[in-house]
């Protein structure tokens, strides 16, 4: 955190920025807020990086990026791929945003951790590998690595979109035996049956506080559907079930091809769904229907679902998948 | 307040067999906002057109749904009937319970419900209709043509005839295609080279057509009346300005071990090489393959002996950009690989043949100088057999569902040529069926039974043995004897069924034209539009859209050659008004439409929009050409805000109708 505080003021300093957006300190002791700050002292005062800043500031971006001046951004690996695919779409304005690509090893699933400690929490230290937590009947440490939000137990990547301008630490590599699709696989290998009470099970719990639409990176149009009366799908209460679904489903389908599976959806989750595996099941089809696709992850290259190549699987694959999946 | 009109067609017995049309219109009648239904023995007649009129103007429609054929039958018929008594064409929807009811339902009473529902899904969308003003776009007046075998040709010449510019766009060095292979041509036994090279000679002196000879389409963008091509002219490393095809390059290199592809490798050719004699242009092409200058720099011997100093190694391949109003596909076809067929053992025995390698055994510019040699050893060859059908209405995956169309009549050819030249010889003829429709083709073929005595079997070879003295020991059945036959044979013929030149798919692609599962281009209708292919401005000429012979493919290269002339003629096209537009307030300005876009219609701008605290926010936003446009609806379906739409096919419109069928 040091590092980045310095190459922080360091960039107040030499003009490079004129704004920085980066964590503070929120009103819990694992909650972390982001902030634009304006100053290299409250940038020192108040900047934190540890196992809590799981929020994902790239989509905050666009907004920033449009004003005048420049803004420096601090990006993990998974970040960087929103990053760079909103650059891709035009969303950010890459001139005005100085980009510093920082190292992550897993954020923390701060409502685990919390549900996991009887009383009331206090402060939090990170320690790297451990936890320690003040607790107002004395501490108690926890492993940080049992308590990983599940998009960081199975991180896909260490290494960073292209995009960034320059890297403090070093340029981690891929994730060789990354099992993030195990878990979309337990869902294909369900009936169809199973599948759809386990996906009213969880989605029944919708309260449609849009938080996932509103943290989503891809989720970033001007004028959302789901708030344009002359869409035929705007926001209101969902009626019945198949309104809760449709909500999930439709939002999973809008940003099929672009979500570069940074998590953010189920992080913000309130109600605890793990909305990303919708997307993921997304992501795992592109992969094997039309060869491995990362979102962000090459400026250049045409997005699978709005590219036709003589490779690209035909129709008939839903017939041949059948029922099954 | 909307005021539908709602008419229901019988189509003689068509719909009125398997549909209650009076039902169908009682029932969509009491639709609000319907204020008229009313059915009709033959909607599009006259009469009919007149009884929509008429409704028009007494109650004042606002909109009019027809539930009749396919709309792209008859759909053009009722907006103009609609525009001339005042209502805008395109308020007017097609409910097709034709083809997409009345033709494929056997129950009364089933066909009779989804009548109602498809009637119900158009008045729901006409609901939403708005009027559109149609706009108009010029006429590039040149043609493209892509292929250069006996259909571009004919085709080329035709539209040259009606004065208008036509580029040949030929992947050979010359064109010519299949027919210049071929040694004569039935029913008439004329030779192919000279009735085939004085039309190329034409091609070639016509101040219309400009030959692009090995060259390739390499991009196609625009539509009907505007396209813009790309062409590849590969490099041929001799300058077609300077050279003067006098041949002593192709004597001259020391390269002669290269198979030479116009004799299907029966015999060998030089590196720098012109097909044949009589080649389109006359100029020679250096193989980079097998060139020892191109591939180690270690020769050299054309450029020196070349008097014109057309050589030149360094050449590079180019590009032309051209503008073309309609685009002719001539790409044609080859025999199909035939190396799944063990029995016939074609790959184990030389004197195993295809009939086109045949005809160029045959051919007095052939291997042989026109003496029938068999390969192995070159000696005359006493028996042959020839086998039908081979991958031709074929069952399994090694050969085509289709008929080849051409292999019956061209066997007969090559049977009568054999026992006409070659008395001795014997000649068996392997068949499935005989099938020669044709002007003049049955009596030609049963001239090759009664007059050549050839031996026709009806039946089929099981097995082809090849012997250790360059013999082949043929087993086959006769059906008609109920017998088994096994024939010494020397040569073995296969009538190997033909199948579309492998380039044709990626052009399909470029030109967003469809193919059949067989890849051959589908035609705009089967009977009444043969000559054009459902993309508008691509036309279909010879083999590429199906199985033809010589006759069958010049004809249909001058009809198709009538349509690109129809269409060139024209000064001005009438664009298509339901085209996309995007709603800047919702667009994102991300490119998913214009990545989309087949046609190049979407751009992009900054713009400045006043936000609620009086400052200007810049944005990036779409813009469609709408000339351009050709209301696809990809866009639309690529936009993830739904800024995007289509006008007269609006997201709204098409929820609408779902909305009527399953609600």
């Amino acid at each position: 955190m040091q590092e980045l505080i310095k190459k922080g003021k360091e960039l107040f300093a030499n003009g490079t920025v004129d704004r920085i957006i980066g964590w503070t300190r929120g009103e819990l002791p694992y909650d972390r807020e982001i902030r634009v700050f304006r100053c290299a002292e409250c940038f020192e005062k108040d900047f934190v990086y540890d196992a809590f800043c799981g929020a994902n500031l790239s989509k905050y971006l666009i907004e920033e990026s449009g004003k005048e001046g420049k803004i420096g951004v601090f990006l993990k690996p998974c970040d960087s791929y929103s990053f760079a695919q909103l650059i891709k779409e035009h969303r950010i304005k890459k001139e005005n945003v100085y980009a510093v690509a920082i190292e992550c090893y897993g954020k923390c699933d701060s409502r685990a951790l919390a549900d996991s400690v009887e009383d009331a929490i206090y402060w939090i230290t990170d320690n790297g590998p451990e936890l320690k937590i003040d607790t107002v009947s004395g501490a108690v440490v926890r492993n940080t690595y049992d308590y990983m939000l599940e998009k960081c137990a199975a991180c896909k990547t260490k290494k960073h979109a292209p995009g960034c301008d320059e890297t403090i630490g070093d340029e981690g590599e891929k994730v060789d035996d990354c099992t993030r699709f195990d878990i979309v696989a337990k869902l294909e290998a369900m009936t169809p049956e199973e599948r759809f009470a386990f996906w009213r099970g969880e989605l029944s719990r919708c309260i449609r506080c849009n938080a996932c639409r509103n943290v989503c990176p891809a989720c970033s149009c001007e004028h959302c559907v789901f708030d344009n009366p002359a869409s035929g799908i705007s926001q209101k209460a969902a009626a019945d079930s198949f309104e809760e679904n449709n909500f999930h489903i439709i939002r999973a389908f809008h940003v099929a091809g672009r979500c570069t599976d940074c998590g953010e959806c189920s992080r913000v989750c309130p109600q605890h769904i793990p909305l990303h595996l919708l997307n993921r099941k997304f992501i795992k089809d592109i992969n094997e229907l039309y060869g491995e696709y990362q979102a962000g992850e090459n400026p250049d290259e045409r997005a699978p679902l709005t590219n036709y190549t003589k490779a690209d699987c035909e129709p008939s694959v839903v017939y041949k998948r059948g029922g099954k999946n | 307040m909307n005021r539908i009109g709602v008419f229901v067609c019988h189509c003689g017995t068509n719909i009125a067999a398997t549909v209650d049309v009076h039902r169908v219109a009682e029932t969509l009648g009491k639709e609000p906002s319907v204020v008229i239904a009313k059915d009709y023995q033959y909607m599009c007649s006259e009469a009919g057109q007149n009884m929509i009129k008429d409704a028009i103007r007494e109650y004042g429609l606002t909109g009019l749904v027809v539930c009749s054929c396919s709309p792209r039958m008859h759909e053009a018929t009722f907006r103009k009937a609609a525009a001339s008594a005042g209502l805008n064409p395109y308020l007017v929807e097609i409910a097709n319970i034709r083809e997409q009811d009345s033709w494929i339902h056997k129950d009364i009473e089933e066909a009779t419900e989804k009548a109602v529902i498809l009637g119900r899904t158009a008045i729901a969308k006409v609901q939403l209709n708005t009027p559109l003003t149609a706009g108009e776009s010029p006429v590039t007046k040149r043609a493209l043509v892509i292929g250069g075998g006996i259909a571009g040709i004919q085709t080329a010449l035709d539209i040259a005839e009606a004065g208008f510019e036509v580029d040949i766009v030929e992947k050979q060095p010359t064109i010519g295609g299949k027919m210049a292979q071929i040694d004569k041509t039935f029913p008439t036994l004329d030779c192919a080279a000279c009735i085939l090279t004085p039309k190329m000679v034409d091609c070639a002196q016509n101040d219309k057509i400009t030959i692009y000879s090995y060259s390739e389409v390499a991009a196609v963008s625009g539509f009907v009346g505007n396209f813009s091509v790309k062409i590849k002219r590969k490099a041929r490393f001799v300058d077609e300005t300077k050279c003067t095809g006098c041949g002593l390059c192709t004597e001259k290199c020391p390269q002669k071990k290269v198979p030479n592809e116009f004799n299907l490798g029966l015999d060998n050719r030089r590196a720098i090489y012109i097909p044949f004699a009589q080649a389109v242009p006359k100029v020679a092409t250096i193989d980079p393959d097998y060139c020892n200058m191109l591939k180690n720099g270690k020769c050299g011997v054309c450029a020196k002996v070349c008097g014109a100093q057309a050589i030149d190694y360094k050449a590079q391949d180019t590009y032309v950009e051209q503008q073309y109003g309609a685009i002719v596909v001539a790409t044609g076809f080859n025999p199909i690989n035939i190396d799944a067929y063990d029995e016939y053992a074609y790959s184990q025995s030389q004197n195993v043949v295809t009939s086109l390698e045949l005809e160029r055994l045959m051919n007095a510019a052939g291997p042989n100088g026109g003496t029938l040699l068999r390969p192995s050893d070159k000696k005359h060859p006493k028996t042959i057999v020839f086998v039908q059908c081979v991958g031709s209405r074929c069952d399994d995956s090694r050969g085509k569902g289709y008929c080849s169309k051409i292999c019956c009549m061209y066997t007969a050819k090559h049977a009568m040529l054999i026992r006409e030249k070659y008395p001795d010889t014997n000649v068996y003829v392997f068949y499935i069926d005989v099938r020669t429709p044709g002007k003049n083709f049955d009596e030609f073929y049963r001239r090759a039974v009664e007059q050549y005595n050839v031996h026709y079997v009806k039946g089929q070879v099981g097995k082809v043995v090849p012997k250790s003295d360059g013999n082949l020991i043929v087993y086959g059945s006769d059906l008609i004897e109920g017998k088994r036959l096994v024939i010494d044979a020397d040569m073995v013929v296969l009538a190997a069924a033909i199948e579309p030149d492998k380039s044709a798919r990626s052009i399909a692609t470029m030109l967003t034209a469809s193919m059949d599962t067989n890849d051959f281009f589908t035609e705009a209708h089967p009977k009444l539009r043969p000559v054009e292919s459902p993309t508008a401005g691509i036309f279909l000429s010879g083999v590429c859209q199906g199985p033809k012979d010589i006759p069958e493919t010049v004809a249909q290269a001058t009809a198709c050659a009538g349509k690109v002339i129809g269409l060139l003629v024209k000064d001005k096209l009438t664009c298509n008004p339901c085209v996309a537009h995007s709603d800047e307030l919702m667009c994102n300005g991300c490119s998913s439409c214009e990545k989309v876009c087949p046609y190049g219609a979407i751009t992009y701008e900054e713009k400045g929009f006043r936000q609620p605290d009086r400052t200007t926010k810049m944005r990036r936003v779409a813009i469609v050409n709408e000339a351009v446009c050709q209301g696809c609806g990809a866009c639309t379906v690529a936009c993830p805000s739904g800024a995007m739409d289509l006008k007269g096919f609006a997201n709204k419109q098409i929820m609408a109708e779902v909305d009527a069928i399953c609600l």
